[in-house]
């Protein structure tokens, strides 16, 4: 397995030649795995390609690990055998759910933080680390309705995953930034209060607000540049807790591959400014 | 499924697609926030969207937004069953064939048919398609027993509705024509022998003759099969197109793979 403490980049087939002709110092990449789960074709080649190049993490949108049922073998095992063709440096999931009764809904749903959900999460982590041989990282969702039945705050919860199954967390700063202002939570305090040692990852997103509702809504649209308060929070996130991979996340509203490489220059940059200020004496 | 889990996953589902005033007692409280709306509105979308990238020839058709319109009510009826939403649309060719709104576009369900082998033929398993030169060392006599493997990619279909492949073509490759379209029959084969789908038109005893192969009849068969279906077909020059497009993987002969 490759260690990448360096910033990547979302891959779409858009910037396929670029990002395997791009050799910015530890760039890598983050795809989303359903959309190579394919017999053959193109596709699976110029990840190859691309994989040749640089590391490459694969994030996947399709388990369902908050469903009240097993992981879909099948989907398993097609992720494995993705996982052992590509040899990815990171492999995470989402604390959501999205396929129930044999129905695929695109989105990541929320659920109750319960003991019963717990137990449930943690055998599915469990269930898919054991496919793949291999840790995996859970990513903290965005948030816009209230649920009455949380008998977990969102942290502990995550955090006792960690602890039960040997998963690591992938800190998504916008969904805290999102859930925050939608939620009404303090953001900064999520963030200082995230336990460092299972962050295997750290994602970085565009936000926009509800066409209807305004700023009075945040959506997790993933089709902008990252926040000017989005990046605050990850200073003093990275600034507690130095260098870990970090991911800017685009699926939509796609730019130039440069406007993107800048955005992740920042990322590589905040991530050395913590690392000379340790080495300071 | 009997845990307050599972009963929670039932009640959301049944509130993501229905009237907020029908949700359960246990899913009032959210659907009645705003945010709820974003996760109706997220999972349409994906499923919009893929259904638009699915079918482009379809969405340049009828424009984006009929395309969205009949996609919303598709999605409705037929929710992904996988989560590969590249796969996503199996049954849209049906969906339109017998959607009211598109009974004056009777060509639409078969451009979909095609837009729908494009997506199958990009997918395939990767195989290296035949090498001519196994065939041309045969005698004439071990060649009629010779039977050919369609490629894992290979499309193919005969429209006797209409020329559906041209109207397919011009809009997938985004061709500027407006020129009329002469009113007849046609067929067309896609296949990816190596990166890219590619496609021709096939003419009826083109599509007979892969028909054949496809069911496994030997070549002296599968020709007969396309005389039947066009009389005057000259069987050598078929085969050598097919052979060029790379439309097979490999030869069998009386029953024993080579």
């Amino acid at each position: 397995m490759t260690t990448i403490l360096t910033a990547g980049l979302s891959l779409k087939p858009q910037y396929y030649e670029q990002a395997q002709a791009c050799r910015a110092d530890g760039l890598w990449f983050e795809v989303h795995p359903e959309n190579y789960l394919v017999a053959g074709g193109p596709r699976l080649g110029w990840l190859e390609r691309i994989r040749a190049e640089h590391s490459i993490s694969l994030h996947g949108v399709a388990l369902s690990l908050a469903a009240d049922c097993a992981p879909d073998a099948v989907h398993l095992e097609r992720l494995a055998a993705l996982a052992q063709r590509i040899e990815p440096a990171l492999v995470s999931e989402h604390l959501a759910w999205s396929t129930w009764r044999g129905a695929y809904h695109p989105d990541l749903l929320p659920f109750p933080r319960t003991d019963e959900s717990l137990l449930r999460i943690a055998a599915n982590i469990g269930a898919t680390q054991e496919a793949l041989a291999r840790r995996i990282a859970i990513e903290n969702p965005s948030h816009y309705v209230h649920i009455d039945g949380h008998a977990w705050d969102e942290i502990d919860f995550l955090a006792e995953l960690a602890r039960r199954t040997g998963c690591g967390l992938l800190l998504d700063i916008n969904n805290v930034y999102v859930g925050a202002r939608n939620l009404g939570y303090a953001a900064e305090e999520y963030i200082d209060r995230f336990p460092s040692e299972p962050i295997m990852e750290i994602h970085l997103a565009g936000h926009t607000p509800d066409p209807n509702l305004g700023p009075a809504l945040l959506i997790d649209s993933h089709d902008a540049p990252v926040a000017p308060e989005v990046w605050r929070l990850y200073e003093r996130l990275i600034g507690r807790i130095g260098p870990r991979p970090t991911l800017i996340e685009r699926d939509d509203n796609l730019p130039d591959f440069s406007i993107l490489l800048a955005e992740r220059n920042i990322a590589d940059a905040v991530m050395r400014a913590s690392l000379a200020e340790v080495a300071r004496p | 499924m009997s845990t307050s889990l599972g009963r929670f996953q039932d009640d959301f589902m049944q509130a993501l697609f229905a009237p907020t005033e029908d949700a359960t007692f246990e899913m009032s409280s959210l659907v009645c926030q705003p945010g709820f709306s974003v996760y109706r509105n997220t999972v349409m979308k994906g499923c919009i969207d893929a259904l638009q990238a699915n079918y482009p020839s379809v969405t340049r058709l009828v424009g984006e937004e009929w395309m969205r319109g009949a996609a919303a009510i598709y999605a409705r009826l037929h929710q992904p069953q996988d989560s590969r939403l590249f796969y996503y649309g199996e049954r849209f060719a049906d969906f339109l064939a017998r959607f009211e709104p598109a009974a004056e576009l009777p060509y639409l369900p078969d451009v979909a048919r095609l837009d729908r082998f494009w997506s199958e033929s990009h997918a395939a398993h990767d195989e290296a398609p035949l090498n001519v030169a196994v065939l041309s060392g045969l005698a004439p006599e071990v060649l009629a027993g010779t039977v050919l493997h369609p490629h894992a990619s290979a499309r193919w279909a005969w429209f006797a509705s209409g020329p559906i492949y041209t109207i397919w073509r011009r809009n997938r490759e985004s061709v500027e024509d407006d020129s009329e379209i002469e009113w007849r029959s046609e067929g067309a084969l896609l296949v990816r022998a190596q990166e890219t789908v590619e496609w021709m038109a096939l003419d009826a005893s083109g599509c007979a003759f892969l028909d054949a192969c496809r069911s496994g009849w030997p070549l002296a068969e599968a020709a007969t099969a396309a005389i039947a279906a066009q009389e005057s077909t000259d069987i050598a020059p078929l085969l050598a197109r097919l052979l060029e497009a790379g439309a097979f993987s490999h030869a069998s002969v009386a029953n024993e793979t080579q």
